[in-house]
């Protein structure tokens, strides 16, 4: 997400690196360059001078002059003031007063509010428990009231019944009077996308958040905004007292700086981050972790836990179990082919890599995801006993299954070449424990 | 409950009373911004409903070329234009989405001519529009209905949120305005309630909405749109698509095979390729329209939400990376807030000088 960024900061350090010493001329190439790479992440304006000025006067100085490695300095003191600027730590959901909790979701037009409504429903119900009820007060976009409800279908949490031409105090109203009535834990309020500056929504959005007393009132913002970032985090943060930030389509490919321009405007923590249109999109916002990838620095962390969350447990232990008594064969490959892709797709995962972030760019991952999807294809164009026993595949099974799967013989022949040479490595490896098993099992150097 | 805002987990040094009451922006004495709520209140007035697109459109970018001009006023007032007032030119252009390098360029070129004279801010704003006309000059472009490709069909395309539904909506009133039969395809068959707001949009713009339930193939649905279009001797098919990030490389290659499948069924469609832009995108625009015109083959560009405070400077960059024509601007939700790009008009006003109409 914030490769591009991350790419040009490690392309400036890797010349400072180089250096033995570091002159305020040297300091001051580099910010130019940060600046820049900044602005081109579409970071506001404001929040770049600031971020420059405070990182100059950190670096110019004795502790540069003293220190081994002065562009190892620089990066840490630009990686550590990013941390700063973003938040020190993580910041959850406010639950702190009676039930039914009121959240308030506010933002620009199509900037993903109702889908991160949905999203947070999701969870809520699912990591805590929660008793959630939807309520849409979007009454000017078409069919916005259905879309939140048909989220709330999906995420199996309840969502206020529509009335037809009820206003949004009124809805909100009848929201609260329910979430109370029918015991409710947590209430969401969708809101209808409005402009900074449209006085008359502005005005309504104040009245709804004055009625429904909200302990969170989130403004919902886009991760390829610009520079208009300043004006939407300003005025929504002078009309509401917003209490966190979520930023949607993160997994986009823009540079992603509105997370630091929203985080200093608003000064609110952001405290989601929208990947993905699925209802399940939804990280927590992690700044150190995100400093770190900003600074191409990668993030093991998310990775590691994307990993722990997506891979099937039980399916880890009878592979594990399987392997300890030396066994591998096609079947299996082509199980942990399908935990792979469960983590995402291979640039994602190369970008969380910490030193990866540099080579992405270089890594053809498209090439790999191919070859993986191809090798996924063979194997499913065999019986299940060939999968079993991989050496009776001769010529003729072998044309049959390259028809099958659109590829060449030539294309099984090499797949089936890898699986031997993994399967010698798993044998090797059968002495080892389950843990050990768990912790490494993934097939190397198949993805050429 | 009492509300706290957020000042309890801030942490930002150089701001010890920071939160979310006092803006970055006025801490740091960001003139520009200073008088903005003032000045939005003033817009908020004349926001009727009766009011021409014109006066509309103009606010809409007033907005943004009110802040521009301001910021411009005062770097030159009475002023010599030594490298601080250019320092200042480039940063007012770099905070309306201009992009470094075409800030870099205008300021450039505005100091090759008059670096170290007086200048008055009208010759800056003077300078700045006659140098963007001729840039966005050649984007002008309005869609036209080619009479002889019936249906002539027009794919909308572009990220979530970026407005291509209300902006078919929008279409659909014009050209059925302009006696045109039209059909409306509900392509985006994947997020919830997609189909239903463009049924809506159908009703009030009173043309046919070909819909299938959520989650069936899109494709296949295009393809038998186009087919019972020329059956039925419709004018003009507007073809909705699901919003797509452009960086998710199998939902860019089932575009492409929208196209592919439409082109099975007429070898000349689609006839137009529109990218929905939002005119709040930063510099991340210049990548969108780069990969959606690789997988779909963008023929122009349609940019919304221009009654924001959003600058559309990155129009500049665009206009001057890709060529790709501006069909028309968003300026509003509702049904006749599409209004027609005009590039004179589109470079004064985004500099703050008054339009001549």
């Amino acid at each position: 997400m914030f490769d591009s960024l991350s790419t040009r900061l490690t392309g400036i350090f890797a010349t400072l690196t180089k250096r033995g010493a570091l002159s305020e001329a040297d300091v001051d190439t580099a910010l130019r360059e940060i600046r820049v790479a900044l602005l081109e992440a579409d970071v506001a304006l404001p929040v770049v001078r600031t971020f420059v000025a405070a990182v100059k006067e950190k670096a110019i100085g004795q502790q540069v002059v003293k220190s081994i490695s002065p562009g190892q300095m620089v990066v840490k003191i630009v990686h550590d003031h990013l941390q700063e600027t973003l938040g020190m730590e993580q910041s959850p959901l406010n639950f702190n007063a009676v039930p039914p909790v009121v959240i308030l979701m506010a933002g620009l037009q199509g900037s993903g509010k109702t889908t991160s409504a949905g999203k947070i429903a999701l969870r809520l119900k699912n990591t805590q428990k929660k008793k959630v009820l939807l309520a849409s007060t979007d009454i000017y976009r078409p069919a916005a009231q259905q879309q939140l409800e048909i989220l709330g279908k999906q995420a199996g949490v309840e969502t206020l019944p529509i009335i037809e031409g009820e206003k949004p105090l009124k809805i909100t109203e009848r929201a609260l009077t329910t979430a109370r009535l029918q015991g409710f834990d947590v209430l969401i309020i969708d809101t209808a996308g409005r402009l900074h500056i449209d006085d008359t929504l502005m005005d309504e959005i104040k009245s709804i958040h004055a009625l429904a007393k909200p302990t969170e009132t989130l403004l919902v913002a886009d991760a390829m905004t610009g520079q208009d970032a300043v004006n939407v985090a300003t005025n929504f943060s002078q009309a509401l007292p917003l209490t966190g930030i979520v930023l949607t389509r993160i997994d986009s490919d823009a540079r992603g700086g509105a997370a630091l321009s929203m985080r200093s405007i608003t000064g609110c923590p952001i405290k989601f981050l929208g990947v993905s249109e699925k209802l399940d999109g939804l990280e927590d916002f992690h700044p150190s972790r995100i400093a770190d990838r900003i600074l191409g620095m990668g993030d093991i962390v998310s990775l590691v836990e994307r990993a722990s969350a997506n891979i099937d447990q039980a399916e880890a232990e009878k592979m594990a179990a399987k392997l300890q008594k030396g066994k591998f064969d096609l079947e299996d490959l082509a199980s942990q082919f399908k935990q792979m892709k469960k983590l995402g797709s291979m640039s994602s995962l190369i970008g969380m890599i910490p030193g990866m972030g540099a080579m992405k760019d270089k890594l053809n991952s498209n090439d790999a995801e191919k070859s993986m999807r191809r090798s996924e294809a063979i194997i499913s164009s065999m019986t299940p006993f060939e999968r079993r026993n991989p050496k009776i595949l001769n010529a003729s099974r072998k044309r049959r299954i390259a028809g099958g799967a659109g590829v060449e013989v030539q294309e099984i022949n090499r797949l089936l070449k890898q699986h031997e040479q993994m399967a010698l490595m798993m044998k090797k490896m059968g002495g080892m424990s389950k843990k050990q098993l768990l912790r490494g099992g993934m097939p190397q150097g198949l993805l050429k | 409950m009492k509300q706290e805002g957020c000042l309890r987990d801030t942490i930002i040094i150089n701001f010890p009373k920071f939160s979310c009451a006092t803006p970055l922006a006025s801490v740091i004495g960001f003139s520009q911004l200073r008088s903005a709520s003032a000045r939005s209140q003033k817009f908020q007035k004349l926001s009727g409903d009766g009011m021409s697109w014109l006066t509309k459109l103009k606010q809409g970018l007033q907005k943004s070329s009110s802040k521009l001009s301001e910021g411009l006023v005062g770097i030159f007032t009475k002023r010599k234009l030594d490298d601080a007032a250019l320092e200042e030119l480039e940063d007012t252009l770099l905070l309306a989405d201009f992009g470094s390098a075409t800030a870099a360029n205008l300021t450039k070129e505005l100091a090759r001519v008059r670096f170290g004279k007086e200048v008055s801010p009208e010759e800056v704003k003077e300078f700045l529009a006659e140098h963007i006309t001729p840039i966005l000059e050649p984007l002008v472009l309005p869609l036209n209905i080619n009479k002889a490709k019936q249906p002539h069909v027009i794919l909308m395309i572009g990220v979530n949120g970026s407005g291509k539904t209300t902006t078919i909506g929008k279409l659909a009133a014009q050209f059925k305005e302009q006696g045109k039969s039209v059909l409306l395809v509900a392509g985006d068959t994947f997020r919830a309630a997609a189909v239903e707001q463009l049924k809506i949009w159908g009703t009030r713009a009173n043309v046919p909405v070909l819909a299938r339930e959520t989650g069936s193939d899109a494709a296949a649905l295009v393809f038998d749109a186009l087919e019972q279009a020329k059956r039925d001797n419709i004018d003009v098919v507007l073809m909705d698509t699901a919003g797509r990030l452009q960086n998710k490389d199998n939902l860019m290659a089932e575009l492409s095979k929208i196209r592919r499948v439409l082109q099975k069924a007429d070898a000349t469609a689609p006839h137009d390729v529109v990218l929905v832009l939002d005119a709040t995108t930063g510099q991340a625009a210049i990548n969108q329209v780069e990969v959606f015109g690789k997988a779909a083959g963008v023929t122009g560009l349609i940019v919304t939400k221009l009654d924001g405070t959003a600058r559309g400077g990155i129009v500049v960059a665009l206009a001057q990376k890709f060529g790709l024509p501006i069909h028309a601007l968003g300026v509003g939700e509702q049904i006749d807030d599409l209004k027609p790009f005009l590039a004179a008009d589109f470079a004064r006003h985004l500099v703050g000088v008054a339009a001549d109409a």
